[in-house]
């Protein structure tokens, strides 16, 4: 049983947490803007007409999401290297995080700009709108409400990814919990007190994508 | 240079079976049992006992709400100070199967809400119990829902099942781990892992995007 359990050392080691904690935060932010960029590119090139850039994007699409991310993240973390970019721990774990994101986002505003319903775009053809225009004016606004809350879900998805990084050693939250697992022999507070932490993370997202939910209105209120 | 590490990496082709057994294995029990628990947990939840239900939601929010790396650790490492000995190939099931259940319970509740409660009282009159309403009514029309995200959580289970390797379980990604040691060309070696997962996982993402356009269109059908 856990009658050793010692909150003291959890206190003590509280500082650690902390520092553990504001990386996670901030290496998740990172990776999500990351992601957001690498999901818009990529999402632009799998709605051309054109095969030319249409396939890889679908390609690339296909490949991350079939394989798991500690791969990735290893293929990244052994591979770069060999291409000559030594790069520290922390940047490749957001290279990978925003890559592998960065997918799934590409998806959920696919699904999004899809989700419009065909007659608005007939209708602003009809009006004689260019492309730009209407992208920006009738299909971008609706599709932006619609993504929100999935995007949302996918930072939730992406902060429990980043636990991974510890794997390659980045000091964020759960490489506090294997310190102490490690140093203490102490694996229950170690492991205990960060999945609380997330705990705690992935609360204050779900209540955001709550609110976001009710600013929005109910997504995808059909015609 | 490379043709050196090509023999090497066939050299440890034996290996990478073994890993991809493994992998194949782990996924293959903790789906079978996970799905199963979550159908049980899924009807459990929509049963109409608030007390069971919310308990219920509450283990799937914490499961859900950290990471299944954590999850892992916990289970591995807490479990024996309870007096529970566990090797790493048990304490992995158990996590995997334990984090399948909580997703497909949540899938399977909302497919079996998705159910018009006219169909739940048109069967309560024409007299059927209440077993008979979940196997002949509820859940055939449930599964319409259910079956497609059903299909793309395998996947994911699969893909997950790729972190069982920080307990030492040697799966795919720990072969490639011990491989890049050896052979330095990690490009090489994670990318041939990577082929390993997508043979596994790809058809599973194809089948899930043909459920999906079926029961949509099925779907539709209905929906005048």
């Amino acid at each position: 049983m856990l009658e050793n359990f010692s909150f003291r050392t959890i206190v003590e080691y509280l500082p650690l947490f902390g520092q553990g904690l504001f990386t996670t935060v901030w290496l998740s932010a990172l990776s999500f803007v990351g992601a957001l960029a690498v999901g818009i590119v990529l999402c632009a090139m799998n709605l051309q007409r054109g095969f030319l850039f249409r396939a890889p994007a679908k390609a690339y699409i296909d490949a991350v999401r079939a394989t798991p991310l500690l791969a990735q993240l290893y293929f990244l973390y052994f591979g770069l290297p060999r291409l000559g970019f030594v790069l520290p721990e922390l940047v490749v774990g957001i290279l990978a995080l925003s890559l592998n994101s960065g997918a799934y986002v590409a998806e959920i505003i696919r699904a999004g700009i899809l989700s419009i319903p065909r007659g608005q775009v007939e209708a602003s053809v009809a009006s004689g709108m260019t492309y730009v225009q209407r992208m920006r004016l009738v299909i971008l606004p609706q599709a932006f409400k619609v993504t929100i809350p999935p995007l949302l879900g996918q930072a939730i998805v992406l902060v429990k990814d980043s636990a991974l990084l510890s794997l390659i050693s980045v000091a964020e939250l759960t490489r506090a919990g294997q310190l102490l697992a490690s140093d203490r022999f102490m694996p229950a507070e170690g492991f205990l007190t960060i999945a609380a932490f997330y705990l705690l993370l992935y609360y204050c997202l779900k209540g955001l994508a709550a609110l976001s939910g009710r600013w929005l209105g109910t997504a995808g209120a059909r015609t | 240079m490379i043709w050196q590490q090509f023999l090497s990496l066939a050299g440890s082709y034996p290996l990478a079976l073994r890993g991809l057994g493994m992998t194949v294995v782990l996924s293959l029990i903790s789906l079978v049992l996970g799905t199963l628990l979550g159908f049980g947990l899924g009807i459990l939840r929509t049963g109409g006992n608030r007390l069971i239900s919310s308990v219920i939601g509450a283990w799937v929010d914490l499961i859900r709400g950290t990471p299944f790396l954590v999850q892992i650790f916990l289970i591995f490492f807490i479990l024996p100070e309870f007096g529970i000995e566990l090797d790493a190939f048990t304490a992995g099931i158990i996590a995997l199967t334990n984090l399948a259940a909580c997703f497909i319970c949540e899938i399977v509740a909302a497919g079996i809400r998705s159910v018009p409660t006219g169909q739940v009282e048109a069967a309560l009159a024409s007299g059927l119990s209440r077993w008979q309403r979940m196997r002949q009514v509820v859940l055939p029309q449930a599964m319409r829902i259910v079956l497609p995200p059903l299909v793309g959580q395998y996947v994911l289970l699969i893909k997950d099942s790729s972190v069982v390797s920080a307990i030492g379980l040697t799966d795919l990604t720990r072969v490639g781990w011990l491989v890049v040691q050896r052979v330095p060309n990690g490009l090489l070696v994670f990318f041939l892992v990577g082929v390993g997962y997508f043979i596994v996982c790809y058809p599973l993402i194809m089948l899930a995007r043909r459920l999906e356009r079926r029961m949509g269109a099925a779907h539709g059908e209905v929906q005048l």
